[in-house]
């Protein structure tokens, strides 16, 4: 299982819990969360699916993309980057 | 008559409101995050926000009960695509009610080019794929922004089937049809930042803001990147205003609701410089439709002043009695004497994108 953390500033727009998916890539991952969680999408994702450009993806410590694979057990999380700040 | 002003800022939205004579802030919502354009609905009261959240993307909130309490709604989003570069929306830069007969309906315009609609009050929205695809839409770029925005709806009030968009930068579009057809409407503008053949070119044309006189809706003013503007005509033809003083630059515009030739600007240095001319805060007026220009600064700064005002900055209520004013210095003023003297009600709120009345 994956587990997914979502940085704590997403939190004064809307609930974000850590969630536990089961997912081969980083995108299905955040797929699986958007699903109990529709508006979650928009945050993290613009119109065409990519990744917000001043958000970043982090799996187990090392920064990545939305094609990435991901391995039971990792750790992936959503943060906001600070080139957006 | 204006009871409130809606002024969406760097750092929340704020609601003035008057009591006689005087205005004074009523209330806050989503302080420490950016606002890019407040609207009331006039049809069923609701108040809408669009937020432009640095990392999270473009927001549109609505409130049914005076902004107390807010709710997020979708925003307006370009259909999924596999084209390269497909189109996002950055920024919701224009908000507009359908008309009276037409409840629920709603415009939005965004930076990313697209104008959307909504017949649900904003539950949902859709491209409105008629003004995406004209000819000549692939030369719009972006003016100051990474992509191309439309920043000005006009909606006829007594026939909404006619509408006006502005967009910087990509020209003055009209449709007759209620949105099904669309044609440029830029003759006579000119664009200096142009190459010499496409000078005139309807699709390079830089309209800061577009407005329209309720009382006699085939009468537009434009504030352009070069110049002032006036059509009579439902925009067939332009007439370049050379005689705003201290400049013709600038980025707001505001119309009298009863009268074509009444209207006012905030001039400013052309045009990367984008500061007020001396330092100095003035308004200029015309009342004839810019025949002639009276420049007023009583109430305003007039000297070390750099405020700008954006181009939804300046406003005007419907009764025309009272005007508005917001700066990127986080100044806010009011005028009730049509311009000839201003008070400054705030002086240090965030910088000020759009102020807008609303009858709360």
């Amino acid at each position: 299982m994956i587990r997914v953390v979502f940085t704590p500033n997403l939190r004064r727009h809307l609930a974000t819990p850590e969630a536990t998916v089961a997912a081969v890539t980083v995108a299905a991952a955040l797929d699986q969360v958007f699903t109990g969680n529709a508006r979650l999408r928009g945050y993290i994702l613009d119109d065409q699916g990519r990744l917000r450009k001043h958000v970043a993806l982090f799996r187990n410590g090392d920064k990545v993309d939305l094609g990435e694979p991901l391995a039971a057990g990792d750790e992936l999380y959503v943060m906001q980057a600070l080139s957006g700040g | 008559m204006g009871d409130a002003v809606l002024v969406s800022t760097r750092k929340g939205l704020f609601t003035l409101r008057r009591s006689g004579k005087r205005w004074k802030v009523g209330g806050s919502a989503f302080l420490g995050d950016p606002l890019s354009i407040a609207m009331h609905d006039p049809r069923d009261g609701r108040l809408y926000a669009a937020l432009n959240l640095g990392h999270f993307g473009p927001k549109l909130q609505v409130s049914i009960d005076q902004g107390r309490k807010w709710r997020e709604l979708p925003a307006p989003a370009f259909p999924k695509s596999d084209a390269k570069d497909a189109p996002s929306v950055l920024q919701i830069w224009a908000l507009e009610p359908g008309a009276p007969a037409e409840p629920g309906r709603l415009w939005a315009g965004t930076i990313g080019g697209g104008l959307f609609r909504s017949d649900d009050s904003g539950e949902s929205w859709s491209l409105v794929e008629s003004l995406w695809t004209v000819p000549g839409r692939e030369k719009w770029f972006g003016g100051g922004n990474d992509a191309p925005g439309i920043h000005s709806i006009c909606i006829h009030p007594g026939d909404p089937k006619r509408m006006a968009v502005a967009i910087s930068l990509g020209g003055v579009w009209v449709s007759e049809d209620g949105g099904a057809s669309w044609a440029p409407r830029t003759k006579g503008m000119i664009a200096t930042y142009m190459p010499p053949e496409l000078r005139e070119d309807p699709s390079s044309q830089d309209p800061h803001r577009l407005v329209q006189c309720a009382a006699d809706p085939d009468a537009f003013w434009v504030q352009h990147h070069n110049g002032v503007f006036r059509s009579t005509d439902r925009g067939r033809r332009w007439r370049n205003v050379k005689t705003v003083k201290p400049s013709v630059f600038g980025f707001a515009v505001a119309v009298d609701p009863k009268d074509p030739d009444r209207a006012w600007f905030v001039p400013a240095i052309k045009d990367e410089r984008r500061i007020p001319v001396d330092g100095a805060m003035v308004v200029a007026r015309t009342t004839d439709g810019g025949k002639s220009f009276r420049t007023m600064k009583r109430g305003l700064p007039q000297k070390n002043a750099y405020d700008l005002v954006y181009r939804h900055g300046l406003a005007i209520d419907e009764e025309g009695e009272w005007l508005a004013m917001g700066s990127t210095s986080g100044h806010l003023w009011f005028s009730g004497d049509h311009g000839e003297s201003w008070d400054m009600v705030e002086g240090h709120l965030p910088p000020i994108y759009a102020v807008r009345f609303a009858a709360l």
